[in-house]
């Protein structure tokens, strides 16, 4: 299913339309509508979300812009949906969710993200960095929103893999990181094993993203995902899980509200300090909120088996009994 | 402009948060923290602090020498505290079963070519090679957080690291 734009309007910005939604942005919202409904957000917000789910590849499981609109992740095909995980709205029957190829709906929202953030704003930057999304239309950014994610086959670092941060790869030392220590470990190589003795300086090379809330791997073993990310203000979205995910605080502290997957109920507010160890379990959803920059390690189980296995009752919800 | 500090934990200056229950069951957060834990492990005791179906992250306290242990995949071991050293052998013949999980503890040095060593501080992550035997040392105390799969000296002792009310 291809996605429809428009000519520019007033302000400057095109509309787009997939199947049944309509896409629209003035100088300060968007304006989403489906065949049973409207919302609106504002765009700041709007384009740090989209920002974050094209960059993830609609991630793992649900990814909530707010309490009303979002993607759920079907790995190969991506719903759409409005008030599909709100409780007002599925009680009144007018949530709607249509299906769409992974590149189809990927399409669209790169494109609408191409055509509405204007020069100067980066939707993955902290508030503090950054310009403002707001007004008429006035330029592009497309080097900000079309940078590649890290994902890493064994680790950081290793000869032929992801390569490490500096100021020549164009990744300086964040602000919020100017007093972490850039000092690399001592690799003493036997002859023949220099590619193979490998080690690199995890919390110098997270000091070096230019990015906030969007998880790279830096290391794998097997599917076990080390996708670790810093986190500064709110975390765009509200992620809802399909499979238990982990949180280690590495530096600093984040507080996450956690609500119930499919009614957004409040469950539990999680305050992590650095060294802590959290479990998001797979039948909820949660945002951050980061006062000062920090590191914050993602653990994923990459399987694609998980959602199933949950389903069936092969896996649970929860982390671990005890 | 602003000076930030940045806050990392370590085994004599952490501060915990926690789980603050509005409807709900705190262990279903399995929430511990990786200072805590070392601060009451035995040297190089395996505990899991996270677990993902056959995937663990343990929390090991590196204090003086390990035993050697191989693993048939990857593992990485992640700096948290102090300073770790690594030293690796690629063996003559090989050391675990490919279809096994998790490291094992070997008897004794295997016969083979010494590799190297890497010695890491905190933040600091280090690849433990997939069949390669590898052996940990601190000359003091450092805490580890390594990412594996669970195997059979992975210790679990949930209920007492983790909060439960």
């Amino acid at each position: 299913m291809t996605m429809t734009q428009t000519a520019p309007n007033a302000s400057g910005y095109k509309s787009f339309a997939i199947g049944e939604f309509k896409f629209s942005r003035d100088e300060y919202f968007v304006t989403v509508e489906w065949p049973t409904g409207s919302h609106q957000m504002a765009i700041d917000q709007w384009l740090r979300c989209l920002q974050r789910d094209i960059a993830w590849g609609f991630f793992y499981g649900i990814v909530n812009f707010d309490s009303v609109i979002g993607t759920m992740n079907h790995y190969g095909n991506v719903d759409m949906f409005a008030g599909r995980f709100n409780d007002a709205y599925r009680r009144a029957e007018v949530d709607y969710s249509e299906n769409f190829e992974h590149d189809d709906l990927l399409g669209c929202f790169k494109a609408m993200l191409s055509d509405w953030t204007n020069e100067g704003y980066d939707p993955f930057a902290a508030p503090m960095e950054t310009g403002s999304a707001f007004g008429p239309s006035r330029g592009h950014n497309d080097e900000a929103i079309s940078r590649r994610r890290v994902v890493a086959s064994r680790m950081v670092g290793i000869p032929g893999d992801e390569p490490l941060r500096s100021d020549e790869t164009g990744h300086p030392v964040n602000r919020g990181f100017a007093d972490v220590a850039q000092d690399e470990p001592i690799i003493e190589a036997e002859p023949g094993y220099e590619g193979e003795v490998c080690a690199f300086n995890l919390f110098a090379y997270l000091s070096r993203s230019d990015v906030t809330w969007n998880p790279s791997v830096v290391s794998a073993c097997k599917e076990s995902l080390y996708c670790p990310t810093t986190e500064e203000f709110i975390l765009p979205v509200i992620h809802g899980n399909d499979r238990v995910e982990w949180f280690v605080q590495l530096s600093d502290e984040i507080q996450w509200d956690v609500e119930d997957r499919d009614t957004g109920a409040k469950r539990a507010r999680v305050v992590m300090k650095a060294g802590d160890v959290a479990a998001m379990p797979a039948d909820i959803r949660h945002q951050g909120y980061a006062p000062k920059r920090s590191m914050l390690l993602v653990w994923e189980n990459g399987s694609p088996r998980i959602p199933e296995m949950i389903a069936k009752g092969e896996a649970s919800v929860h982390p671990v009994d005890f | 402009m602003t000076q930030y500090t940045t806050v990392f934990g370590s085994l004599d200056d952490y501060a915990k948060g926690g789980v603050e229950v509005i409807d709900d069951d705190p262990k279903y957060y399995a929430f511990s923290n990786m200072f805590e834990v070392a601060g009451r492990a035995a040297p190089y005791e395996k505990v899991a602090v996270a677990k993902n179906l056959e995937y663990v992250l343990e929390v090991i306290r590196a204090e003086g020498t390990d035993e050697w242990r191989a693993a048939p995949h990857d593992e990485f071991a992640l700096v948290m505290d102090g300073t770790l050293q690594v030293e690796l052998i690629d063996p003559d013949d090989g050391l675990v079963d490919s279809e096994a999980q998790g490291s094992v503890a070997l008897a004794s040095e295997p016969a083979g070519s010494r590799m190297g060593r890497v010695t890491a501080g905190p933040g600091h992550m280090a690849l433990l090679p997939a069949g390669k035997a590898y052996r940990l040392h601190s000359d003091g105390v450092a805490v580890v957080l390594l990412q594996t799969i669970e195997g059979p000296d992975t210790v679990h002792r949930w209920a007492e690291i983790c909060q439960t009310v």
